[in-house]
């Protein structure tokens, strides 16, 4: 196997701002608290950071004009890997030598949280041109009067549900976890307990999908610094060291893939295990995307943790994805109850899970974490290890 | 004949471009026209230049508009200031290729008699250019 390049890099420092909901707080303000975070984190100075990248909401120069650095490397070089896409960049960045230290944030407010690259060249620009290409059909959806996710996502759900027998009580049940381990994290939003009547009884919003099947809008930023492996054992903290990622180019778009419901997360899945000796049987700790309930269990059969169909019969009882679990499945609460920091959170978590910083939900000494972000045509992984 | 309905209430249609007119235009003359490949001869949505499989040219060719609900959902949430929930969206399978699918709403039908492999079949809705492809049981209830 050729030596994969994102083996070149650390996870060397992460920061979290404070997480709400409606806070009133300006993004940039959350993006800054994130970020300075960070860098102490890695024990770094704000004036060693030579690369800056980000996605969707609080544009990178401004944040670098207020955190007063001047970065030479601002993001590109692996472009599938959906929300992920800016930190695999900066993998591939810093194994190359084209920065040393990469910051990288993402920042989110309840009326923003851009799903897709926006268009920032016009018309005809890269990120416009990137989701017409990935959504192909999106057109259709449109004109058939479903406008959101989970409306899309609902559909591969309830085919999921038909070829499988997979029922709206298994959804229940990750949903009810999830919400036991957001009770043992600070800085999750919602913390009561959640009974399996209650999750029934929410109101639905696209049938299976109901209100408790969906995630959070909260305003809040994550930050992570990149760093070069060699800068491993010299920060402040104990490294992450990246094993692999995965990403896909997103073929077939939302529903005219051959092998529907199965979405990109299977190609993302699948180059992140051509990447690495490790299988799915050594993974200590997951934190799979849960924008829908559904999508965690369309990653746990993409990734090979457990076979085609057999997501809900996995996460039944909520016994085996617990933090004491076979496999501790979302420990931070998940954007179903922590809140929906778009695909960073998971990877916020992983790292703190490896670092055995994660307190009261700390599982015991995990050595490998998957993270995994995005659903339909978009699709991002990597693995990670301590 | 096909029939065609009024207009059921505000859509966001697409732009018509010469790939997708035929498409979205051909239940006018009441027929619903997909995108075949002259070469392969395989049927493709959505519609395109070039086949996807070969390469070769295409072009649209009417459908029997017969087809079964392959998944479902009915959406009750206002995404969308002038359209009103609830939507009944569902994907079909065009009986002409197992993998021929197509987003649409299901009309004359309750959400909770929507069965997977239920045939259905193609009506269209007046939007002036644009003949919108919607799917109604055949078998009434």
């Amino acid at each position: 196997m050729t030596r994969a390049p994102e083996k070149d890099a650390i996870i060397s420092g992460v920061g979290i701002s404070r997480i709400g909901r409606r806070t009133g707080i300006d993004g940039l303000e959350l993006t800054l608290e994130s970020c300075r975070k960070a860098v102490e984190d890695a024990g770094l100075r704000l004036d060693e950071i030579d690369g800056l990248t980000s996605l969707g909401d609080t544009p990178p120069p401004a944040a670098a004009a207020a955190l007063g650095i001047e970065p030479v490397y601002h993001g590109g070089g692996f472009e599938t890997g959906g929300l992920l896409s800016p930190v695999m960049s900066a993998f591939i960045a810093v194994a190359e030598g084209k920065a040393r230290h990469v910051l990288v944030y993402r920042t989110v407010q309840m009326m923003g949280g851009e799903y897709v690259p926006q268009d920032e060249g016009g018309e005809g620009g890269e990120g416009m041109s990137e989701m017409r290409r990935l959504m192909v059909d999106i057109e259709e959806m449109l004109a058939a009067n479903a406008f959101s996710a989970v409306n899309w996502l609902a559909m591969h759900c309830r085919r999921h549900m038909e070829m499988y027998g997979t029922t709206k009580e298994q959804l229940g049940w990750l949903a009810l976890s999830s919400r036991q381990k957001a009770a043992l994290n600070p800085l999750a939003v919602y913390k009561d307990p959640l009974t399996m009547d209650d999750y029934m009884a929410a109101r639905p919003i696209s049938t299976p999908f109901s209100l408790l099947d969906c995630d959070v809008p909260v305003d809040g930023s994550i930050a992570f610094v990149v760093s070069h492996a060699d800068y491993a054992g010299d920060g402040a903290s104990p490294p992450v060291r990246v094993e692999a990622i995965g990403g896909s180019p997103g073929l077939g778009g939302w529903f005219h893939r051959p092998d529907y419901p199965k979405m990109a997360s299977i190609e993302a899945a699948n180059q992140l295990w051509s990447r690495t000796d490790l299988r799915p049987s050594d993974i200590d700790v997951a934190e799979l995307y849960d924008g829908f309930t559904f999508l965690t269990f369309a990653w746990l059969e993409a990734l090979g943790i457990c076979g085609d169909g057999e997501a809900g019969p996995f996460v039944e009882g909520g016994q085996r994805i617990a933090l004491d679990g076979d496999l501790p499945l979302n420990t931070y609460g998940g954007q179903l109850s922590a809140g929906r920091m778009h695909g960073y959170w998971v990877l916020h978590e992983a790292c703190l899970q490896l670092r055995g910083q994660a307190g009261e939900r700390q599982v015991t000494s995990p050595e490998v974490a998957v993270v995994s972000v995005g659903g339909g045509p978009i699709a991002g992984c990597m693995l990670l290890t301590s | 004949m096909t029939k065609v309905r009024p207009r059921s209430g505000t859509r966001i249609l697409p732009r018509l471009t010469d790939t997708n007119r035929a498409f979205w235009t051909g239940g006018g003359k009441g027929d619903l026209l997909v995108t075949r490949c002259e070469k392969c001869h395989r049927w493709e949505l959505p519609p395109s230049q070039e086949c996807t499989a070969c390469g070769g040219p295409t072009r649209p060719e009417p459908v029997s508009g017969t087809a079964k609900v392959y998944t479902w959902t009915l959406n009750h949430q206002k995404f969308h200031p002038d359209v009103e929930p609830p939507n009944l969206i569902a994907l079909v399978v065009l009986d002409e290729q197992e993998d021929l699918r197509l987003a649409t709403n299901l009309v004359d039908i309750d959400a909770e008699d929507v069965k997977s492999g239920l045939p259905v079949s193609v009506e269209f809705e007046d939007y002036g250019d644009v003949f919108y492809p919607v799917f109604a049981p055949v078998e009434p209830k």
